[in-house]
């Protein structure tokens, strides 16, 4: 174990982290903004058309957190979204349902039991999401509260402040206790790459987050903008790939805020099949952090299948 | 011959290679003569000779090329003042070359004059010739120029020594290195000018001076491989073409020059840029926040 | 059979979802079954009365047939060149003249689709291309020097340039209408006319564009277009008449084009081939490098005089950088140029094809070939984006342009050793350099003997930016203020 210069407020027992070693941070490959933005353009010069638009349509329906995270949530809004959830659009035959609901942790036995049989995850925010700003003791507190109230996913949030101050060993560290904390849980890494300025900042927080553990990494909150954008994302599966070229270990990918169309889900899963490929082109490994998209996909498919173009006025809205 | 008078010592006239004085390899010479008779033996050069020349003028480039412009327009300065101080030796050249004297007065002036405006351009011409080029992606794009390489140099069979002086200052002002052919007819002032050159803190090999004749030399120096262009000075329409044609051996940049080289308009910053490349980089720029950035 | 190592884990690039075909629609373009030559603001007859066909590399079958231009054509087109230089065109206001260059720019931005789909028929670039890249750039080219037609006097300090007369402009192949945009757009601004000859594999952007320059109203025979092989091209070279050869195409052309000026009044400018070095650094951001190397190399199926096909690695990055490579090699789409997916099209000509082929044989006795085991379509001219590793400054791969998406691997330890390698060959068109630091791409920049270098990016092209080469690359720049000088008399 390193001697951690970051580790000023929380100093835990060396068992954290056991199977995984601060990355070594200088073996980060540098990005360069212009040439992702060129490659991400590529991406959305893709034509999706005809039989491979709805396939990769109802794999994006499959891939989604439907979510809701705001402070007015109660249990009937938690409620009818997880009908919604496991109920896309029941006039059109052979959807899936979303890969999860998404919610705060004190909302996760509401939906844990309206999920039930459903097959679909509940995943919960923890952490002193959105912002962080709360000791690494109640972090872990907060992700024990929801694993216990029956959460099988947890979505973190990073320390934005401690990343930007470079104690890259505290913001390490911390990821590594939430994972311990989430038990079997699986746990998504939010970097809030909005607030890191710059790809250089998302590559490094990639690396620390998938070294500590991190099973999936994650763009944002939603609350902040800019959220998940094409480039943010290329960055970080391409992290991902490295990762997994280094270690054989798969993490998983989850854009979350501003993906509200279906093209625009499109360009992501291409994004996705060209630089990580097959294995990732399922919900155990690629998510999208969203609440409107499902309905945008839902009317291209409804159009794809009766040939005339859809009002938002035929979907439900939960 | 009385006891008081004295035999004036007779200079023999080599060429200049490499930042030193050798004969010839071929030990050939032709006869140079004046009014009096003969005035020097003259090195006739042959192919090994401008061999040698190209040679030392490739190996004295990177050096050359890599100098800051500032100092390049130092050296170019001593040249100007070296000369300035063998103005004397310059003028009876010219003189037993058959100059009347205000003509010779004239041309010495002229060339020194010539290689301060040339000294003066070194760190100048690549503001007036470069360009940021305000490109539509989002890329930083500039265009500067640079020294072609080796530059051969058929000086003016007239003027010799100003001639020879308007054409290699422009060359080696933006870092090329020159192997000149001097005037056949009127060879002595061109070897002097190596010895002022010799003597101006200009690195052996970027200048080299050989003579002899270009009916033998222009093949070996416009089909040279290593030779990046050539400036022809003469009006040989023969010899024009032939060195056009040999030039397409390794695409060699040919300027044709036709000057009146005793005029004041004779000089400026283009024959600088005769002799070079425009280069073109592109960078991407780094783009955040709300408003782009551009040129 | 491959001396190539699998490194594992593998990711597996092939996915069951795949693209399905989705060709850009060709209804709304028009092409004649017949072109005769434009001379004059006219479609006449060649003299001759012969036609070759151009066919599409695609599908092997023919699009149209087009008039072979004799010598006396030529002369003919010469003369048109003449008679509307000395009595209209030189006589027009400069303003006026690029007020006629502007319009046809905006035309051509009407017309960009039509234009792309043809380019990418004749040719077999891929639309995505010839619709994002080619044709746009073609516009932007007249309309960047359309500006310049009343500024000239502005842009040579102490001089009062004069146009030169007639330019007589020889294209290639693998951007056929962005070349002839390249061309004619600096020689109308400058006060020249023209007489240009599109290649003979690609003739149909140019005889388009002559319709285009029709309708925009140019006086007639300003521009001349007149199509046919290498003999039309000789013509126009040697025709007394012509003032200025603009030549875009291969060093041995170039050089022969040389030696058959020697001895006139006529200005050239050659952009010829190149063999340029992409220089990757351990501390260059190796996934943006990565795309360079691919667009350095598979752009337009590697028909690009500058384009990036000796790859240096440095040794500490070399087998992560080949593993990136190759992965993103498995995801190029190569197939029906009309696809809007598609990567890498056709081949531009069987004897294109055989060349590249010739080279990938002498190849695989030389370093060790990878190609992703992409599909390609049976009929057509096709060629697998290809990877020579283990290669050497000695090899013929790598020391001769192929002009095909083969690309050269080398590795490097040092700074100067690089340097001294890139620059280790008679061409000097252009480079790439790949490192984060600063200081370390103004060394490179500096030091490598190529009109163009490209740091951190690769294959990147603008109106405003100058083109060209050093050494047996060509002489002369196109684009920007500096290409103005080629068709003026400074």
């Amino acid at each position: 174990m390193h001697v951690l210069p970051g580790f000023k407020y929380f100093c835990g027992s060396m068992s954290i982290a056991a199977n995984s070693a601060f990355p070594d941070l200088s073996l980060v490959p540098r990005i360069d903004q212009a040439g992702v933005e060129e490659r991400v353009a590529r991406f959305c010069a893709r034509s999706i058309k005809k039989e491979a638009k709805v396939q990769g349509l109802k794999m994006a329906l499959s891939m989604i957190d439907l979510t809701t995270l705001e402070g007015k949530d109660t249990e009937g809004k938690v409620r009818q979204l997880c009908y919604k959830a496991a109920h896309l659009h029941d006039q059109l035959a052979g959807l899936p349902a979303v890969a999860a609901v998404c919610v705060y942790p004190t909302m996760v036995r509401t939906a844990r039991k309206a999920l039930e049989g459903t097959g679909i995850k509940v995943a919960s925010v923890a952490t002193g999401f959105p912002s962080g700003q709360t000791t690494t003791a109640i972090k872990i507190s907060d992700t024990a509260f929801a694993v216990a109230e029956g959460a099988d996913e947890v979505d973190m949030v990073i320390s934005r402040g401690e990343f930007l101050q470079g104690n890259y060993h505290f913001v390490f560290d911390e990821i590594a206790r939430v994972k311990e904390a989430c038990g079997s849980a699986r746990l998504k890494v939010i970097l809030e790459t909005g607030e890191l300025s710059t790809l250089d900042q998302v590559r490094k927080a990639s690396q620390i987050a998938m070294h500590a553990g991190a099973d999936f990494i994650k763009t944002s909150t939603g609350k902040i903008q800019p959220a998940a954008t094409m480039p943010v994302t290329l960055v970080m599966l391409e992290a991902i790939r490295d990762f997994f070229y280094e270690t054989g270990k798969m993490v998983g990918m989850k854009p979350a805020g501003g993906i509200s169309t279906a093209k625009q889900a499109l360009h992501y899963l291409v994004m996705v099949r060209e630089t990580l490929g097959q294995r990732w082109l399922t919900n155990e490994w690629f998510r999208f952090g969203a609440s409107s998209l499902a309905n945008d996909v839902l009317m291209q498919l409804q159009k794809e299948a009766s040939g005339v173009y859809q009002s938002a006025d035929y979907f439900s809205k939960d | 011959m009385t006891a008081m008078e004295r035999e004036e010592i007779l200079k023999t006239y080599k060429i200049y290679i490499g930042g030193a004085f050798p004969r010839t390899e071929s030990g050939r010479y032709y006869p140079l003569t004046g009014r009096k008779g003969l005035l020097a033996n003259i090195c006739l050069c042959s192919k090994k000779d401008v061999r040698n020349a190209v040679t030392a003028a490739r190996s004295a480039f990177a050096g050359w090329s890599s100098r800051a412009a500032f100092n390049r327009s130092q050296v170019l300065y001593r040249i100007a003042e070296m000369l300035e101080g063998r103005k004397a030796q310059f003028i009876s050249e010219l003189l037993v070359m058959g100059a009347n004297k205000k003509d010779a007065e004239r041309e010495l002036a002229l060339a020194i004059d010539r290689l301060v405006y040339y000294a003066g351009w070194c760190d100048k011409y690549q503001q007036v010739f470069s360009s940021v080029n305000p490109v539509s992606s989002s890329h930083y794009n500039f265009s500067v120029p640079e020294p072609t390489g080796v530059v051969a140099v058929l000086a003016p069979e007239t003027s010799s020594l100003v001639g020879l002086v308007s054409v290699i200052a422009p060359v080696i002002a933006s870092g090329n290195t020159c192997v000149a052919l001097a005037s056949e007819g009127k060879p002595l002032c061109a070897i002097s000018f190596a010895e002022v050159i010799h003597s101006s803190d200009v690195p052996a090999g970027v200048v080299n001076i050989l003579t002899g004749r270009s009916a033998e030399l222009l093949p070996h120096l416009s089909g040279h491989m290593d030779v990046n262009a050539l400036v022809y000075c003469r009006s040989d329409a023969a010899e024009i073409k032939a060195v056009q044609e040999n030039a397409a051996l390794n695409v060699k940049r040919i300027v044709i020059r036709r000057e009146s080289w005793m005029k004041e308009s004779a000089q400026n910053p283009y024959f600088i840029l005769d002799t070079t490349e425009i280069k073109t980089t592109w960078h991407p720029v780094e783009q955040t926040g709300a408003a782009k950035a551009g040129y | 059979m491959s001396k190539i190592k699998e490194i594992e884990p593998k990711l597996e690039l092939q996915t069951e979802w795949r693209y399905a075909p989705s060709p850009e629609s060709a209804s709304h373009i028009t092409l004649k079954k017949r072109y005769d030559l434009f001379i004059d603001g006219k479609w006449v007859r060649p003299s001759s009365g012969k036609y070759f066909d151009t066919i599409n590399p695609a599908t092997e079958q023919k699009i149209a047939s087009v008039a072979e231009a004799d010598e006396k054509d030529v002369d003919k087109a010469v003369k048109a060149a003449r008679k509307a230089y000395e009595k209209v065109w030189s006589r027009l206001p400069a303003k006026e003249k690029g007020k006629y260059i502007y319009r046809i720019a905006r035309l051509l931005q009407e017309r960009a689709r039509e234009f792309a789909v043809i380019e990418s028929m004749d040719g077999g670039k891929p639309i995505r291309e010839s619709r994002d890249i080619d044709i746009p750039l073609a516009a932007n080219h007249f309309f960047y020097y359309a500006g310049w037609a009343d500024k000239l006097e502005y842009a040579f300090p102490g001089k009062k340039p004069r146009s030169l007369g007639v330019a007589g402009q020889i294209i290639p192949w693998n951007f056929p209408l962005l070349m002839a945009a390249w061309k004619i757009a600096p020689a109308l601004a400058t006060g020249n006319t023209v007489v240009l000859k599109p290649a003979e594999t690609t003739p149909l952007t140019a005889l388009k564009l002559a319709e285009l320059i029709a309708d925009s109203g140019l006086p007639d025979g300003v521009v001349n277009i007149i199509t046919g092989h290498g003999r039309t091209g000789a013509a126009i070279v040697n025709h007394p008449g012509v003032d200025k050869i603009a030549f875009t195409g291969s060093t041995e052309v170039g050089k022969l084009i040389q030696r058959a000026v020697a001895g006139t009044k006529k200005k050239v400018t050659l952009e010829l081939g190149g063999k340029a070095a992409n220089i990757i650094f351990d501390d260059a951001p190796l996934d943006q490098a990565v795309e360079g190397i691919v667009n350095g190399i598979f752009f337009n199926q590697g028909h690009v005089c500058c384009a990036g096909s000796r790859l240096f690695v440095q040794e500490s990055v070399a087998d992560k950088v080949i593993r990136k490579l190759k992965d993103r090699m498995e995801s190029l789409i190569v197939g029906d140029p009309l696809d809007k997916n598609t990567d890498i099209g056709a081949i531009n000509s069987k004897g294109q094809l055989d060349t590249i082929n010739r080279f990938i044989g002498i190849g695989k006795g030389e370093g060790d070939i990878y190609q992703p085991a992409c599909s390609v379509p049976e009929k057509g001219y096709w060629c697998r984006p290809t990877l020579f590793l283990n290669t050497s400054q000695s090899h013929r791969i790598v020391q001769e342009e192929i002009f095909g998406p083969v690309l050269a691997v080398q590795t490097f330890r040092t700074v100067e050793e690089v340097i001294e390698k890139a620059n280790n060959i008679p061409y000097g068109l252009s480079a790439g350099v790949w490192t984060d630091k600063g200081s370390k791409i103004f060394n490179l920049t500096m030091k490598l003997r190529a009109g163009v270098v490209w740091a951190n990016t690769y294959n990147k092209f603008d109106p405003s930016s100058p083109f060209g080469g050093y050494k047996e690359s060509g002489f002369g720049r196109e684009g920007g203020l500096h290409g103005l000088a080629a068709y003026l008399d400074i």
